[in-house]
């Protein structure tokens, strides 16, 4: 088990590599440099400048040098942000982004599940057109239309909740960005389950337990929610990525300092560490969930260990 | 429900769920103790400074916030006159090379250290020092041997700059520099803490380790969200602070901002959406600030290639053929101002030229134009085309479009519109390669004719149209050795008119600052450097 861990590990490392190689190149092959600027600045500043932060070193020898520092752990410092390293960035940043993601994907699993089994249930009735109907909403309108919409009616005009992020403190200032960010998934995962809890609902043995007796929703907890939840699952990957991808918009409009409005900015900027930076993290992250997966199927399943 | 019927019974699914919750409880910030009445300004800030190194920052965001925090030899008022910062007097030799300056004896650091003429002295040498590549180094190119510094020729130390004694600080310069009290208000010539820069290396800029000379010091930086500013008791004048902290929050969209706006949660916004002034007209007029401001829009000739290389007539026909009333009203409609000149208004001790047929109605000019391109060699039969190059916004779409159309309607102008990223716009133009019109803009550093003028000079890096005239360099020549303002401001203005006649550039319309101020805010002065110190602002309950 463990040497099967370990060599899925190294196989790892040239995935990485080669990750680091490609955004290396690609982010200097973009015209501009982190430096330009409308108040273009004499030669010698340039020239200046380029030596401080090795920018006029060939290619090779500026990557092998920031190859060296992330070795020992190193991201280097921010272009941009040049009071902060990159890791420090990262380091802040990221646990804002999981804990949204996270709070928002649970609150998208909790209602939609429970959304879509409602619909199920009530199958063609007046409320599963509106449930679905909602779901179709939810899906169709983007998040940036949604999250402003959002801070106009609760924080401006109802004064509820918190506009911003900045300044605020407390659960508060959670509550919008959570839900703009789960509100479209809300609506995936709802119009899944209810797709997949009416096959479910139509087999034999739920047939046989309706049959026997039980109640609609003691069938669903003991015998069709756990089979039904089966395409929700696979859904998650796709899930998490979606959120992952809209947290930018929700960061930019609510101003959180998450790890997406980072990586956009890192890019406009041409902030060469930032962008390498939370590439390299993101792959690695990537890689290792990829390892856990693995790792888990062959805890499961003992012949794919063999392999 | 289904829901409640799961969290009944499925002990593992209730585990969960109260794992979250609470991890979500704990993670949560606990709220602020607001202890004794601290009044707090909130102001919005477009993007994180770069740096609060002053040395290591060069926009006009970092510049705000360093203004709170530091302070130079000399600063503005709240009415917007220059007065003396650390520095209370100061005097002037008779040929304009020598300034000497006094220190106040109660200019402090926020550790209780005196603020000296050795760390003015030393702070210079740093933004001199190659090492330190910093932006605005050439800032004080006008000091001895500074120019020299920056290329490595000479060491820092060769500045001509000395601490003569614990409050004396001595200036030399190689030419007469007028504007140079304007310059010393500017956050790169602010002084850093030699101390502290030898104790922590490049961590002096961490709160905590920072010392701050000014009003404020940093209390704490979260990147992407807010700095926090608190008062600092040593400041010399902290008995006329009334605010007692600042909170700079980062606010990248303008939408975003403006509803925090509204939702209270901030006093000062740092600018307005162009969508929502009507609304903003109607709803608060009197919150709205809109002022002149030293920057220009214009578009760019491309003169070292053809079409326009050598071709003056060609470039004034274009340019008068835009009507520039309909792009401030229909397009930008903040109130800015059309530019018929290079300088914008509001510069101290200055008169703009005016462009010569700044005065003529729209269809006088285009038909001035239509003669011009016709001398020029081009007509129905034989078109001009060109490129136009903007970097991609609807306001610039906006205004591409509207000129697009007004050259071809009034002289047949085929113009392709070319949008481009910002950076791969900035990375074209200065390359001259494929670029025939584009899209620039420029803001001043001071105020001072002096800092529009000089762009254009032959060889500067921010002359974008590579524009150069022999009698334009030799009139900033002219200017740049007299020390009789009058006779100076002669000598520039002169240059202004060579340069509008040659058409180097089209300028479109002057910007303005635009700022939403709460009633609460009190003190809020605009003027045409943007400048609004926290330090001249107080806050009363309304």
């Amino acid at each position: 088990m463990l040497r099967y861990a370990l060599l899925r590990l190294l196989g790892a490392i040239p995935t990485l590599l080669l990750v680091i190689v490609l955004a290396f190149l690609m982010v200097h092959a973009a015209p501009g440099g982190p430096f330009d600027d409308e108040r273009t600045l004499p030669p010698e500043i340039e020239a200046n400048i380029a030596r401080a932060y090795h920018l006029d070193e060939p290619l090779p020898a500026q990557f092998v040098r920031y190859l060296s520092g992330v070795l020992r752990g190193d991201l280097g410092p921010s272009y941009r942000y040049r009071d902060h390293t990159v890791s420090e960035l990262i380091g802040n940043a990221f646990p804002l982004s999981l804990k949204l993601g996270a709070m928002a994907m649970l609150m998208a699993l909790l209602i939609g599940i429970a959304a879509g089994s409602f619909a199920a249930l009530r199958r063609n009735s007046a409320v599963d057109r509106l449930t679905m109907a909602l779901s179709m909403t939810g899906i169709s309108v983007p998040v940036f239309v949604i999250a402003p919409v959002m801070v106009l009616l609760f924080a401006v005009k109802l004064q509820w909740l918190p506009a911003g992020w900045s300044g605020n403190e407390g659960i508060a200032r959670f509550v919008l960005p959570v839900i703009s960010l789960a509100l479209p998934q809300i609506a995936y995962i709802a119009k899944l389950t209810r797709a997949s809890m009416i096959d479910v609902l139509a087999s034999n043995f739920v047939r046989t337990a309706r049959g026997q007796g039980l109640g609609a929703y003691a069938v669903i907890r003991y015998h069709a929610l756990k089979p039904a939840m089966l395409p929700i699952l696979s859904y998650m990957g796709p899930a998490i990525a979606a959120i992952l991808t809209g947290s930018v918009v929700v960061e930019e409009v609510f101003g959180v300092p998450g790890l997406g409005q980072f990586f956009v900015r890192g890019a406009l900027n041409r902030d060469y560490t930032l962008v390498l930076g939370i590439v390299i993290f993101y792959a690695t992250l990537i890689v290792l969930l990829n390892l856990v997966v693995d790792i888990l199927y062959g805890v499961i399943d003992p012949r794919i260990r063999q392999r | 429900m289904v829901c409640c019927a799961m969290l009944r019974d499925m002990k593992s699914f209730r585990y969960v769920l109260l794992v979250a919750l609470g991890v979500t409880l704990v993670s949560c910030d606990k709220p602020v103790d607001s202890g004794a009445e601290v009044s707090t300004l909130h102001r919005g800030l477009s993007i994180d400074p770069e740096s609060v190194d002053p040395h290591k920052s060069r926009s006009v965001q970092a510049a705000e916030v360093l203004r709170d925090i530091g302070e130079g030899l000399l600063s503005y008022s709240a009415s917007g006159e220059l007065v003396g910062g650390v520095a209370k007097e100061w005097t002037v030799s008779e040929d304009g090379l020598t300034y000497t300056f006094d220190l106040r004896d109660d200019a402090r650091w926020s550790n209780g250290d005196a603020v000296t003429a050795e760390d003015f002295a030393f702070s210079f040498r740093r933004l001199a020092d190659p090492d330190t590549a910093a932006f605005y180094a050439e800032m004080l190119g006008s000091i001895v041997n500074v120019r020299a510094i920056i290329a490595g020729e000479k060491a820092p130390q060769d500045i001509g700059v000395e601490a003569v004694d614990g409050r004396t600080l001595v200036i030399t310069l190689d030419q007469p520099t007028p504007y140079l009290l304007s310059l010393l208000t500017s956050p790169s010539t602010f002084p850093v803490h030699p101390g502290s820069i030898a104790q922590h290396g490049d961590a002096f800029t961490r709160p905590g380790n920072l010392l701050s000379n000014g009003a404020y010091k940093l209390d704490a930086w979260e990147p992407g969200s807010v700095l926090r500013l608190s008062r600092n008791d040593y400041y010399w004048n902290n008995d006329e602070t009334a605010i007692d902290a600042v909170n700079h929050h980062v606010l990248t969209q303008e939408m975003a901002e403006l509803n925090r706006y509204r939702a209270g949660e901030i006093h000062v916004t740092g600018s307005v959406p162009p969508d929502s002034l009507q609304q903003i007209r109607s709803e608060r007029p009197a919150e709205l600030h809109i002022a002149p401001y030293l920057g220009v829009y214009y578009y760019g000739f491309n003169l070292t290639k053809p079409p326009f290389k050598g071709n003056p007539q060609l470039r004034a026909a274009l340019s008068m053929a835009v009507d520039r009333d309909v792009l401030v009203e229909q397009i930008t409609g903040r109130g800015e101002e059309p530019a018929y000149s290079w300088v914008p208004p509001g510069v101290d001790n200055y008169e703009p030229r005016r462009l010569s047929y700044a005065d003529m109605s729209q269809d006088e000019r285009n038909a001035h134009a239509r003669r011009l391109i016709k001398e020029a060699g081009y007509g129905p039969d034989n078109p001009l085309q060109i490129e136009l190059r903007y970097n991609t916004s609807d306001t610039q779409q906006r205004m591409a479009l509207a000129i697009q159309a007004m050259w071809k309607e009034a002289l047949g102008v085929e113009t392709t519109l070319i949008n481009e990223e910002f950076q791969v716009l900035l990375a074209n133009t200065q390359a001259r390669e494929v670029t025939q019109v584009f899209r620039s803009s420029w803001i001043g550093d001071y105020n001072d004719a002096h800092t529009f003028l000089n762009i254009m000079e032959a060889g500067n890096p921010a002359n974008q149209p590579a524009y150069a005239s022999e009698e334009y360099d030799s009139l900033m020549q002219r200017a740049a050795q007299q020390v009789d303002l009058d006779r100076r401001r002669l000598w520039l203005e002169e240059a202004e008119r060579v340069l509008l006649a040659d058409h180097p550039v089209i300028p479109l319309y002057f910007y303005v600052s635009k700022h939403l101020v709460s009633p609460e805010v009190v003190g809020w002065g605009d003027n045409v450097l943007d400048y609004h110190y926290s330090q001249h602002l107080s806050l009363v309950d309304h």
